[in-house]
This record gives structure tokens, C-alpha cells and sequence, in this order.
């Protein structure tokens, strides 16, 4: 029977699946459609990976081994969930608020956005990955070899290097394939969480399933079982208390601090009130995790050949029972545990190592100039998978390099004291303003030290990267510095003494550094938002003392109030205090008055954050800053109403200075008139007035001279009078009184009648046109056109210059309008002038005029109430006038023929 | 006589109406009937007293008077305006302009005359 190949069609089966699973929740995710996606439950499942294939096998082993021991594995864990989960709630809330991607990117951010903080941290979770990956690996590779084993057959030899490096390539596949989808490593990856929570159901029933087995099938029954566990070594197994106190301690720890655990935990979290379901829900999952891990000890150990691996037990059982298909299940729990691993830590160290190694190289070596956006991405792009390729390699190579020697649960712990280096910076960052920089620097340099010397590199085993002699006689020879008992003899095992040992120091000396030396502007802000991240209380919050620099806060109170001011407000205060100078101690009092005196310059919420950023102690929440932009915004609107307000006025004032213009020009225009008026009316009755008396008063006149005489008399009289008509049209027409009568006539015939009422003979001026293109019909006002027309011939009559005068009238049709233009060959008129021979009593300077210069004004007139226009032509041959008029009159509705 | 006026003035009927009254009183009258060249007019005919007409075509009335003062030859030369304005504004722009007589249109003759005869006393 061939076991081992339908295990591996069915593990080929379950990564389809897999893969399946994580595309369409991938897809539902980029649809919106991700409601379930986002269930309390398939968060909790999802914390699941912290159970791997090493607490999968391990535990067993562990429990074969030590006894009850393995449950401190569960314990850590379950004590944080449940009494920590404020730690937890503060962890996402700040991930959240601060975009944060992962555990290397939370203490740099932390700590001043510190570079340097964050390569650390990242080598330091790489290093603590890789035995952890190695472990998966070496789990995978032994339970294929056991499936080899036992299968009776034995065609095929199972080459366990090869096994692992494919097992690791198929992961590094997946975890590129669904973890590298989003750049934004604070975009959920929906496909690998939901294949995480598929695997936490697929290893638990496994484990479940096999215990059943192995208490009623094995073992016959619960009574049973528990008579063999009374009569197994393991009842008798004492555990040091010191011991248990250390592997919960170091357990928690690595909860909180394992990348892959803050991945799940903070990046892939989707909702803060999940936790209160994970809370109760992970540690009921683990219970049923470990709920058979003693009966599989004890049963495996009495019915196992002497010598069996107790790790593989969870395997080995169900195959010596028979049960092949449970064996598979097995196969397939163990195979979970251990990919959900793999590929959650890959891809959250991965994103550590791309953004901050990878990434500041590349921008360093382009000098920069990461110049666009497109290539930025394709490079943070590239570097994710690479990491996830490199990381999984460095597993590999572990694995290779350690032989797979050391038992799976001391792999693990090793893991676990690595990462768990990052507890102090991790929760001082959270609640202890006071911590900085130095100290987190200082206290990891020391811990990490501390775990290389005493814990990974022995774990290679004897002289591979460390001589038996350092491992044995201590470095330099000096006893108190063996790896393994350090500074004393070795009471604990190693584990134990290097956590406790690297923790103490790493704790001791991040708060001595932090308290001896001085924060960065940036980490106190930083600090500042991530302790206070729920502080919600804002401006209301009162001040506790603290160590407020008096003088800092007078030159920044000097910036804002003027040196005199600020320097009077401090000197009373410290008067107030009974203490001699200028400078007040910073009580809360004080604090409290230089706020209010503050905030009526800058307002409360800057004032705040002002005083906050000197006085140490004091928050500034992410409220105050809104607070503060709310202030800025407050006082922007105000000063742009002002700014409106000013606007208005400066329009309003403008307003009534162009109408007080336009008054002082109409009065202008007004006395123009009038005294043109005067001058128009006096001027013939000058000569009406100087004749007349001639007449009365000469006796000896000529006949001749007598009818001259009266002849002058009566044209002036006539002069007098069409004066006045033209006065009274113009006052009509700008009054618009004037009623339009249209009536259907052609053009050719309209300007006939004008020629003969404007006198213009053949013999004065000759007139040239052109009548095929006079045949227009028109609608409108035809005398009022004619009147038009007769007073633009009348001026050519009169102010034609030339030897033989000619006007030829040209005829234009456009769309729904005619244009009739007049061109003499005459001199023209001036350019100067042409603008204002429209106005009344304009007149071409030079020219005697005829009439009283009202003419073309009232044309210009009539035209309007025409909807036409009357326009001077430059650049023509003489003086060119344009009479554009509509061949129907607007608003009519009888339109032209 | 033959004291000479010169009548600066561009209305037509006006200039044969005052002419005629004019030479009927023994005066030489000279005319000149726009305002561009009415300095020289005056220089060259160096009449005895000038009549002058405020609206010309070319230039004002009240330029010509300030050009003919500003000249020392002719700066007590009489001058009487005309003007068909009427306003009070341009009886006291003439006389600061130096007229020696403002005149309103329509005049009756008899006034011209007196006016010219005051003007230049015989």
C-alpha cells in the first residue's frame, strides 16, 4: 500500500485547496464583499498560528519528556489574552492610529522614528525566525520520513534535505504569491488569513481526532487512560517552580513580541473589539489543543518501541494503529501548523527586512532620488520577495546546518527568548513616556548579545560556530562566562537562564539609559502618542508638575506674548511662589495660568500642545492636535471673514467712487450739453437777431440786399427749428418712448427713397450700387432706416472732399442681417476722432458743419431700437459708415418674406 | 476813420452781419474765420481791436486771447469776446484771460458797435 504517496496527493490536494481558499477570499476582499471575512471568529483562529507544528508534535514530546511542563507553552499566551488584553487593545489601537506594519516598525516609531532601532530589531527578529522556520521544516521533513517508514512498501527513500528545500520553496510561493499582493503592508493580506484560519480548524480536528483515537481506540477508554497516565513517569515528573514561573514568563512574552503573532495580532487585525471575542475563544482553542497531549505522551510511550521519537507520536500512533487515513489528517494538522507559521513569519519579516534594510539601501545608493512613485513600488515590491525568498532560505540553511539535532521544543524556546528581547521596549514604549531611544537600544544591544552568547550559537551544537572549549571553560577561560551558566553556577537549564538572565539585563539597563539620558523632540511627541493613544480627556487634563524647564517655557511664552509681557507673567508668578528672580517653579498652578495666558494669544488647544511639548509628563494626544487644527481653522476662517469683510468694503467703495465718477461726469455731460445746446441755438439767432435789426434799422438798403438779408433771416429760422426736431428725436428716442412701426418693404427701394430725400443728385456726388443686391426683403421700421440712411448720404453730401466725389453703397447679407455700408472717397475721417462722431454734438474738427452735430448720435439711436447698429469702417477708401440692420425687426412675429 | 478791426468768428452770417454794421461806422474789417492761425491774423493785420468769437474750429477763443497777451506787442491790444455759451464760467474765464469786453450772443447792434467804439477811443 502506498502510504506515503496518496499523503501525498492528499498534501497536494489540501495546498490547492489552500491556495483556492486564500484566492477567493482575496477576490470577495477586492469586492467589498468581505463581511465574513471580517467574523471575530476567523481573527481568533488566525491568532492559532502561534500553535506550530512544534506545539502540534512538540507538545507531545515535550510532555514525554517533562511532564506538564508543556502546558506553561499554553499558559503564557492565555494569561495575555485575558489578563492583558488592555496591552493588547493599547497595541492595536496604536498600529492602527500610527499605520504601523509591523513589530520592528512599532518600536522605531516609538522611539523617534529611529532607523537604526528598527534594522535591530529586524536582525534580531530574523535571527529569531530562522531556527523557528527551521523547526517547521525539520517537523515537515520528519513526519514525511515517519509516513516513509512506516509504509510497507518502501519504494520510495525519502532524501530529507531535498524535502525540506521544497517544502520551503512551496511556501516562499505562497507567501509571495498572496502576501505580496498589496504593497501597503498595513492592507490586510484577507487571502492568507482566511487559508490561517482554514489550517487552525484543519489542525485542531486533527489533534482532536487523534486523540479520540488514541483514548478509545488505543487506549480503551478514559478509565484506562487514566490508570496508564497514574502508572507513567510523567505523574512523578517534578517541575521546579522556577521553572514554570520562566517558561509562562518567556511564553507570554513571545506571544506579544513573535513578528508573525504581531502580524495577525495589530496588521492583520480589522476590528479593536475582536479582541474581546479572542480573548475567550484563543484559550479555549488552545485548552482543546492540549486537551490529549498527555494521554498521546503516556499511551505513545507505553506502546511505542523503545527508542521512538515522542515527537512524532500525534504520527507514529495512528499509523501503528492502522489508521491511515487518520494518519493522513494527522499529516495534514502537522502540515498546517507548520505553513501557517512559515508563511505569516516570512511575510512579517520580510516586510521588516524590505522596508527597513532593503528599501533605505536602495533610496541611499539612488542618492535619493527615488523619483517615481512607479519605480518606488516596483522596488518595495521586489525587496518583499526577496525577503520572503531569503528569509525561508536562511530556514532552510538552519536546518541544515543544525542537523536537526537539537530536540523541536528547544528550537522553539530558543526562538522564544530571541524575540522575546523586544518585551522591554515593547510595553515600556507603550506605557512609560520616560522611555527613549538610548535605553531601547542599549537594553536590546545587551539582551540580543546575551541570547547569541548563551543560547543560539550553542545551539548549532559543540564547535560549529562556537569552540567546546568557550562552551564548556567559559570565553577567555573565565568560568563565569560559560554560555550556559553564566555569572554563575548553572542551577537552571540553559533556556530558562538565558531568558531570565537577557531579560533582567535588557529590562535593567533600558530603564537606567532611558532615565539618564534625554529623549529627541520627535520621541517625545511620538511617546506622547503612543502612551496617551486612548487619552481622550484632551484639553480638560490638568497638569502634574513634572520636570517643566522653567526657562524653556519663558522663551517660548516670550515668542508668543513679547519679552516684556511674558517676562512680567513669570516674575509675579514667582513673586506669588515666594521665590526671589524671574523664573517660577513649574507647578501645576502656574502651568494652568500660562495655559490661559496662552491660549488668548494661540488659543487652548495650541496653548496645550504648546506647554506639552516643554513640560515632560503632560500629553499631547492626537484630540489635542485635532484640537489644534480645529483652533487654526477656527482663526483662518476668521481672519479670511475678515479679509471679506475688508473686500466688501474696499468693493463698496470703489462702487460709489466710479458712481461718483460717473455722477461727476454725467454733470459734466449735462453742462456740455447744455452749453452746446446754447451755443446751437444762440448761433442763428445771432444772425436771425443782427439781420433783423439791420432790416429795421438801414434805411438805404438794395433790394438785393434785402431779400439777402431775409433769405438769411429764414434759413436760420429753419436751422432754429430743425435744431429743435432733432433735439426732441434724440430726447424720444434715448427715453425709448419711441413706438415702431414695421412694415414689409425691399432694401433696393428703401435707400431710392433715401437718395431722394437726402437731395443726393447726380450732379453733386455720384452714386454707385449695385441693385441685384438690394432685392432683400425687410421688416421693420422703414422710415426710421430711411432716416438713417438719409442723414449717412447727407454727411457724404457734405463732407466728401473729393474733386468728384462718389459714394458707393455696398450691400453685405449675412446670416439673418443686412449690412449697408456707405463709402466715400473722400479724406475720411481722422482716426482720432472716429470714436466720437456717434456723440452728440460731436463734430469732425475742421469741417464747417451743417447741421448741430445731433445727427449721427441719432442714428446711432434709431439703430439700437432697430436691434441693428450704426458702425465707422476705418481703412476704407474715405469716410465708411456700416448700417447693420436685421432683415426683420426682433420680437416681431410676422418675420421678413 | 480807419481804425481796423479784426472779427475773429466762423459762423458766416454772423461775420456779414457784424461787417455790415461795422464798415457802415467807418471801420476796416478784417476777418479771420477759424482759430488755428488767428495769432498771425492778428500780427499781420495788427488791427485796432479784435473781436472774437470763443467756439472756433481749431482752437478756443480763450487760448487765442492768452496767446495774443502773452505777446508784448499786442499785450493792451482791446479785446472783445464772443460767446454763444452764455455762463457765467466763461465771462470769467475771458476776463482772466485779459478780455477787455465779454459779449453774450444774440446781440443787438447798436451794443456791438458802442462796445467797439469804447474799445478805441477816436
Amino acid at each position: 500500500m502506498a502510504t506515503l504517496n496518496i499523503m501525498v496527493l492528499v498534501a497536494l490536494a489540501y495546498v490547492t485547496l489552500l491556495f483556492a481558499v486564500a484566492f477567493a477570499a482575496d477576490r470577495a476582499a477586492a469586492r467589498g464583499r468581505a463581511r465574513w471575512l471580517r467574523s471575530p471568529l476567523v481573527y481568533t483562529l488566525s491568532l492559532s498560528i502561534y500553535c506550530t507544528a512544534w506545539t502540534y508534535y512538540g507538545a507531545v514530546g515535550f510532555a514525554a519528556r517533562s511532564g506538564l511542563e508543556y502546558v506553561t507553552i499554553y499558559l503564557g499566551p492565555t494569561l495575555v489574552v485575558i489578563g492583558w488584553w488592555w496591552t493588547l487593545r493599547k497595541m492595536v489601537r496604536v498600529g492602527r492610529s500610527q499605520r504601523i506594519t509591523s513589530i520592528a516598525d512599532l518600536i522605531s516609531s516609538r522611539f523617534g522614528k529611529s532607523n537604526a532601532l528598527a534594522v535591530f530589531v529586524t536582525l534580531v527578529a530574523l535571527l529569531g525566525t530562522t531556527p523557528y522556520i527551521a523547526l517547521q521544516l525539520q517537523s515537515l521533513t520528519l513526519s514525511v520520513v515517519a509516513f516513509a517508514e512506516a509504509d510497507p512498501t518502501r519504494e520510495v527513500a525519502v532524501n530529507r534535505q531535498s524535502t525540506a528545500f521544497w517544502v520551503a520553496a512551496g511556501m516562499a510561493l505562497f507567501a509571495i504569491l498572496f502576501g505580496t499582493r498589496n504593497l501597503d503592508a498595513n492592507e490586510r493580506h484577507h487571502g492568507i488569513v482566511m487559508a490561517i484560519a482554514l489550517e487552525a480548524v484543519v489542525k485542531l480536528v486533527a489533534l482532536l481526532a487523534v486523540g479520540i483515537f488514541v483514548v478509545w481506540g488505543l487506549s480503551g477508554g478514559v478509565s484506562e487512560t487514566l490508570a496508564r497516565i497514574d502508572r507513567s513517569a510523567i505523574a512523578e515528573f517534578e517541575v521546579p517552580g522556577s521553572r514554570w514561573v520562566g517558561l509562562t514568563l518567556l511564553s507570554a512574552a513571545a506571544f506579544l513580541c513573535l513578528p508573525r503573532m504581531f502580524q495577525v495580532m495589530v496588521v492583520e487585525n480589522e476590528d479593536e473589539r475582536h479582541l474581546r471575542t479572542a480573548a475567550w475563544a484563543f484559550p479555549a482553542y488552545m485548552m482543546l489543543m492540549s486537551l490529549f497531549v498527555v494521554p498521546i505522551a503516556v499511551v505513545g510511550l507505553d506502546l511505542s518501541p523503545e527508542g521512538a521519537n515522542p515527537d512524532l507520536f500525534v504520527l507514529t500512533l495512528p499509523l501503528m494503529g492502522g489508521q491511515e487515513g487518520l494518519a493522513i489528517l494527522s499529516f495534514l494538522g502537522g502540515f498546517s501548523s507548520a505553513t501557517s507559521m512559515v508563511i505569516v513569519a516570512a511575510i512579517a519579516v520580510s516586510t521588516m527586512v524590505s522596508n527597513h534594510v532593503v528599501m533605505p539601501v536602495w533610496l541611499w545608493l539612488t542618492g535619493g532620488s527615488a523619483v517615481m512613485s512607479g519605480d518606488v513600488r516596483l522596488v518595495a515590491m521586489r525587496a518583499r520577495r526577496i525577503s520572503i525568498a531569503i528569509t525561508l532560505f536562511l530556514g532552510y540553511l538552519y536546518f541544515r546546518l543544525s542537523g536537526g539535532g537539537a530536540a523541536l521544543a528547544s528550537i522553539g524556546l530558543i526562538s522564544f527568548v530571541g524575540v522575546a528581547q523586544f518585551l522591554p521596549p515593547l510595553i515600556g514604549g507603550l506605557f512609560w513616556r520616560g522611555a527613549n531611544r538610548k535605553g531601547a537600544l542599549a537594553g536590546l544591544s545587551v539582551g540580543f548579545a546575551l541570547w547569541l552568547y548563551c543560547l543560539f550559537l550553542p545551539s548549532f551544537g559543540p564547535s560549529f560556530l562556537m569552540p567546546v572549549s568557550v562552551l564548556e571553560q567559559g570565553a577567555f577561560g573565565l568560568s563565569w562566562l560559560r554560555p550556559q551558566a553564566l555569572f554563575g553556577p548553572a542551577v537552571l537549564d540553559p533556556v530558562i537562564h538565558a531568558f531570565l538572565w537577557s531579560i533582567s539585563l535588557n529590562t535593567l539597563i533600558f530603564i537606567v539609559v532611558s532615565i539618564f539620558s534625554f529623549p529627541q523632540p520627535v520621541e517625545r511627541l511620538q511617546g506622547a502618542q503612543f502612551v496617551n493613544v486612548f487619552d481622550h480627556s484632551g484639553t480638560t487634563g490638568g497638569w502634574t508638575g513634572g520636570l517643566a524647564q522653567s526657562e524653556d517655557l519663558l522663551i517660548m511664552t516670550q515668542r508668543i506674548m513679547g519679552a516684556q509681557e511674558a517676562q512680567a507673567l513669570f516674575a509675579a508668578a514667582a513673586r506669588e511662589q515666594g521665590i526671589g528672580g524671574y523664573l517660577p517653579e513649574p507647578t501645576p498652578d502656574f502651568l494652568v495660568t500660562l495655559e490661559r495666558a496662552l491660549a488668548g494669544s494661540v488659543g487652548a488647544a495650541t496653548a496645550h500642545a504648546m506647554i506639552s511639548q516643554i513640560v515632560g509628563g503632560a500629553s499631547v494626544s492626537v484630540q489635542d492636535l485635532m484640537a489644534v487644527a480645529d483652533e487654526t481653522a477656527q482663526i483662518m476662517e476668521y481672519s479670511s471673514q475678515l479679509e471679506a469683510k475688508t473686500q466688501e468694503q474696499e468693493r463698496t467703495a470703489r462702487q460709489l467712487r466710479q458712481v461718483n465718477e460717473k455722477l461727476t461726469q454725467i454733470s459734466l455731460q449735462k453742462d456740455a450739453f447744455l452749453s452746446q445746446i446754447s451755443h446751437e441755438l444762440r448761433t442763428p439767432m445771432t444772425s436771425i437777431r443782427a439781420f433783423s435789426e439791420i432790416l429795421r434799422d438801414t434805411g438805404e438798403l438794395t433790394a438785393e440786399e434785402e431779400s439777402k438779408y431775409a433769405s438769411i433771416i429764414h434759413d436760420e429760422a429753419i436751422r432754429l427749428t430743425r435744431l429743435l426736431d432733432d433735439l426732441l428725436d434724440l430726447s424720444v428716442l434715448e427715453n425709448a418712448q419711441i413706438v415702431l412701426n414695421p412694415e414689409h418693404g425691399q432694401l433696393g427701394g428703401l435707400i431710392d427713397r433715401a437718395l431722394m430725400g437726402a437731395g443726393l443728385s447726380e450732379a453733386s456726388i455720384r452714386v454707385r450700387r449695385r441693385p441685384e443686391d438690394e432685392a432683400i426683403s425687410l421688416y421693420t421700421d422703414l422710415d426710421r432706416l430711411a432716416q438713417v440712411f438719409i442723414n449717412v448720404m447727407s454727411n457724404a453730401r457734405k463732407y466728401c472732399d473729393a474733386p468728384n466725389p462718389e459714394l458707393r453703397i455696398r450691400v453685405l447679407r449675412e446670416a439673418d442681417h443686412v449690412a449697408v455700408d456707405f463709402i466715400d472717397n473722400g479724406s475720411g475721417i481722422p482716426a482720432g476722432e472716429q470714436g466720437t462722431i456717434f456723440e452728440k454734438f460731436a463734430r469732425v474738427s475742421e469741417t464747417r458743419a451743417g447741421g448741430a452735430g445731433l445727427g449721427l448720435a441719432i442714428c446711432r439711436e434709431i439703430m439700437a431700437r432697430l436691434g441693428g447698429s450704426i458702425t465707422y469702417v476705418p481703412g476704407q477708401e474715405g469716410a465708411a459708415f456700416r448700417v447693420l440692420a436685421p432683415m426683420a425687426l426682433p420680437g416681431q412675429a410676422t418675420a421678413a418674406q | 476813420m480807419g481804425k481796423t478791426v479784426l472779427l475773429i468768428e466762423d459762423e458766416q452770417n454772423i461775420i456779414e452781419a457784424v461787417s455790415f454794421i461795422l464798415s457802415r461806422d467807418g471801420w476796416d474789417v478784417k476777418i479771420h474765420a477759424n482759430g488755428h492761425d488767428a495769432m498771425d491774423a492778428v500780427r499781420t493785420r495788427r488791427p485796432d481791436v479784435v473781436i472774437l468769437d470763443v467756439m472756433l474750429p481749431g482752437k478756443s477763443g480763450f487760448d487765442i486771447l492768452s496767446e495774443i497777451r502773452a505777446d508784448m506787442a499786442f499785450k493792451d491790444l482791446p479785446v472783445m469776446m464772443l460767446s454763444a455759451r452764455g455762463q457765467t464760467r466763461d465771462l470769467d474765464m475771458a476776463r482772466r484771460a485779459g478780455a477787455n469786453r465779454y459779449m453774450t450772443k444774440p446781440f443787438s447792434n447798436a451794443e456791438v458797435l458802442d462796445a467797439v467804439r469804447a474799445l478805441v477811443p477816436t
